[in-house]
């Protein structure tokens, strides 16, 4: 790729080394594949335990879980993006409009929910479809592609809508976001969120593991060697973006539980689900990065937030240390994995 | 280094049929922003066409002077946001770098004459930091371009939406005169975006920071071991494009006539900054294109945006067509440069770029 220097040097995989070396050098690129996200996160989570004693408690873990679990799912689905080598900045603008959809399409009418919810994957796989199909085929820019695709989501809902969302979400739609499985011995209580977060962890973790997964990261660490060694690009990338866009609807169902029908729900989601990914260690640029490391930025993301709320920060100075935070989060983990 | 391969095109066959008419337009086609020049005529005549048809006038002297007005804030940062694209890189602050830039020009001015001077260099010289800071984040500590410098928009959000929630006054009168004058039938803010495209056109053209940063955006690598000082370049890049969003948050607040911490992120100048480069023909991973072209793309979304509220569209529905119109002359660019560059490879005198990937390789690899 353009202006993509050399790869950054690797230790020596040992062609000719004794064995030992080989686990040696296999152990050390495992280490350095560890993202550091998870040693944030710990002590995150620590930090938050000291100021929160309840928060030790399955009951808080779990909160936390599900209040965690809209911006993971889209850290998932960015990573997919990401690793293919591409952007997808429209993520926000689609949970806004599947939930602004929903609301107005169900009417609070709790019938009409799994017909709402076949209709919002069907806008998602348009959308994903429709972005991937620019990118690849007429070769637009992702950056440009998902951000006019921004614009037109925003238009095209607020048009629909007449600038004011106006129906409701069905009690049975809602519950998926706020609700759980009671009655469970010691915990208590499952949120439904928490378990959709594990359903859609374990699909992304099957997808990356499998042939469709190093397809990905191939495609995204040199397109050009993976079209040559026979990997349908188009294809790869297209999956890529529909995945994104599916993330973004699964999101949406759970944030109109939680947040309810506003014209705002979706806003910044695109960057938060991008920064949670490259906290997790994807690299802008593709070829690298993982869907656990993923979901581990976007926890160390919520904890942040939570962390920041527990001390009453106010919400403007929290960008600002946000801000900072990431950034040197980054860059920590820039040169872990430059090796400086 | 660069321009030698990026300058001199093979005849067009889109700009050919044009060429013929006459050498002028043919020597402004072969150039990268020569087809952003068509574009903007289709756009124009397409816009003139539907302003007649609904039964308006597109072409009066005062419907010019308000495009051109309207093209001057977004046009500075776009020129900025060239330099740093350009280089492989982006800024996603300068949003917010025009917004407190407005306010430290109020507050500084402090109603006084006297302190005009004063603000200016404030309002410069905290952009010039913003560049500074940007610039090393991506370079020294090596954090995405894209990463660092949304960052940097969250910081400067916070500082401003903690300190201000309203109109910051102090912009004193003589300074409103840079908003609103005119020298003759030409407003001086226009003077001021074309002083700024020239400025960034020599810059990029004759200097030797202009070689470089071409080099750097190309093949970053490659440009290094030509000895190169990547880093500085970059730095330096971003600083320009830091400064150009202060002295765009400057001419807004003269015409305002005060500081407003919203006045950037209402204008969407981050992300419609970079859609005017692209749609000017820049290349969005660096290496190729100039302000001239971005400064077509201005005036192309500045006169839908004039259309749109003729026709009086709604303002949604502008959203929406606009991002049809953004998607669809990007594609353009894309199709025929592979097409000239597979014309190029089987004649055997391709040059020696690679093929445009749709990514923003060149920003994460840094």
């Amino acid at each position: 790729m353009t202006g993509r220097p050399a790869p950054a040097p690797q230790p020596p995989a040992g062609l000719g080394g004794s064995r030992a070396q080989q686990l040696l050098a296999a152990a050390f690129a495992g280490a350095r594949a560890i993202p550091i996200v998870w040693l944030v996160l710990i002590v995150l989570l620590v930090w938050i335990s000291f100021e929160n004693p309840l928060f030790f408690t399955p009951e808080g873990i779990l909160a936390y879980l599900k209040r965690s679990a809209p911006i993971a799912i889209l850290a998932v689905g960015a990573y997919f993006v990401l690793a293919s080598g591409e952007f997808d900045l429209s993520v926000g603008s689609l949970v806004t409009v599947c939930v602004v959809v929903a609301a107005r399409v169900s009417d609070g009418d709790p019938a009409n929910t799994l017909p709402v919810i076949a209709l919002l994957f069907a806008i998602g796989v348009a959308v994903g479809t429709f972005n991937g199909f620019c990118t690849t085929i007429l070769r637009v820019p992702s950056f440009i592609v998902t951000l006019a695709m921004l614009l037109m989501l925003n238009g095209a809902v607020f048009l629909w809508t007449g600038g004011a969302p106006r129906g409701a979400l069905a009690d049975n739609f809602r519950e998926i976001g706020r609700e759980g499985i009671t009655g469970i011995p010691v915990i208590e209580e499952i949120p439904y969120s928490v378990i959709v977060l594990l359903g859609v962890t374990a699909i992304a973790l099957y997808l990356a593991q499998g042939g469709y997964g190093r397809r990905v990261l191939a495609v995204g660490d040199n397109d050009r060697a993976a079209a040559l060694s026979g990997i349908s690009v188009a294809r790869v990338r297209i999956g890529a973006f529909i995945l994104s866009a599916l993330s973004a609807v699964v999101a949406a169902i759970l944030l109109g539980g939680f947040a309810g029908v506003t014209a705002q729900v979706g806003q910044g989601l695109e960057f938060q689900a991008i920064t949670a990914a490259v906290l997790g260690g994807t690299v802008l640029g593709g070829g690298r990065g993982s869907v656990t490391g993923a979901i581990g930025g976007a926890l160390v993301l919520q904890a942040l937030f939570m962390l920041l709320n527990l001390y009453s920060v106010e919400s403007a100075v929290e960008q600002t240390v946000t801000g900072l935070l990431i950034i040197a989060a980054v860059s920590l983990a820039a040169f872990r994995t430059r090796g400086s | 280094v660069n321009r030698a391969v990026t300058r001199p095109r093979p005849q067009l066959p889109l700009a050919s049929a044009f060429g013929r008419v006459t050498d002028g337009l043919a020597a402004i086609a072969r150039t990268t922003s020569g087809p952003v020049y068509l574009v903007l005529a289709v756009v124009f005549l397409a816009c003139l066409i539907a302003v007649s048809i609904d039964g308006g006038e597109f072409l009066t002297v005062d419907a010019i002077r308000e495009m051109l007005v309207r093209s001057v804030a977004l046009g500075i940062v776009a020129v900025g946001q060239t330099l740093v694209i350009l280089g492989a890189s982006l800024d996603l602050s300068v949003a917010y770098v025009v917004s407190l830039a407005s306010i430290i020009g109020a507050e500084t001015m402090a109603d006084q004459e006297s302190r005009i001077a004063l603000g200016v260099g404030a309002v410069l010289l905290f952009g010039a930091g913003v560049g500074l800071v940007n610039g090393l984040v991506i370079t020294k500590l090596r954090v995405n371009a894209f990463i660092a410098t949304l960052g940097m928009a969250l910081i400067l959000r916070g500082i401003i939406e903690s300190r201000y929630q309203g109109p910051v006054s102090g912009i004193p009168n003589g300074f409103e005169d840079l908003g609103f004058e005119s020298w003759g039938p030409v407003p001086v803010s226009v003077i001021l975006l074309f002083a700024i495209v020239a400025a960034g056109w020599f810059l990029l053209r004759y200097t030797r920071f202009g070689n470089r940063l071409y080099a750097v955006g190309g093949n970053e690598e490659v440009a290094k071991l030509s000895g190169v000082r990547t880093h500085r370049v970059i730095i330096a890049a971003h600083i320009l494009c830091a400064v150009a969003a202060a002295v765009t948050g400057l001419f807004l607040a003269s015409r305002l006539g005060a500081g407003s911490p919203l006045v950037g992120t209402d204008g969407g100048y981050d992300l419609e900054s970079i859609a005017a480069v692209v749609l000017g023909g820049t290349y969005l991973l660096g290496g190729r294109g100039g302000v001239l072209g971005t400064i077509a793309g201005v005036f192309i979304l500045a006169m839908l945006d004039h259309t749109f509220n003729q026709l009086e569209v709604n303002p949604f529905a502008k959203d929406v067509a606009r991002g049809v119109i953004i998607i669809a002359a990007v594609a353009a660019y894309s199709v025929r440069w592979r097409r000239r560059r597979r014309r190029q490879e089987a004649a055997g005198t391709g040059p020696g770029e690679p093929a445009p990937a749709p990514a923003l390789g060149g920003v994460g690899a840094r």
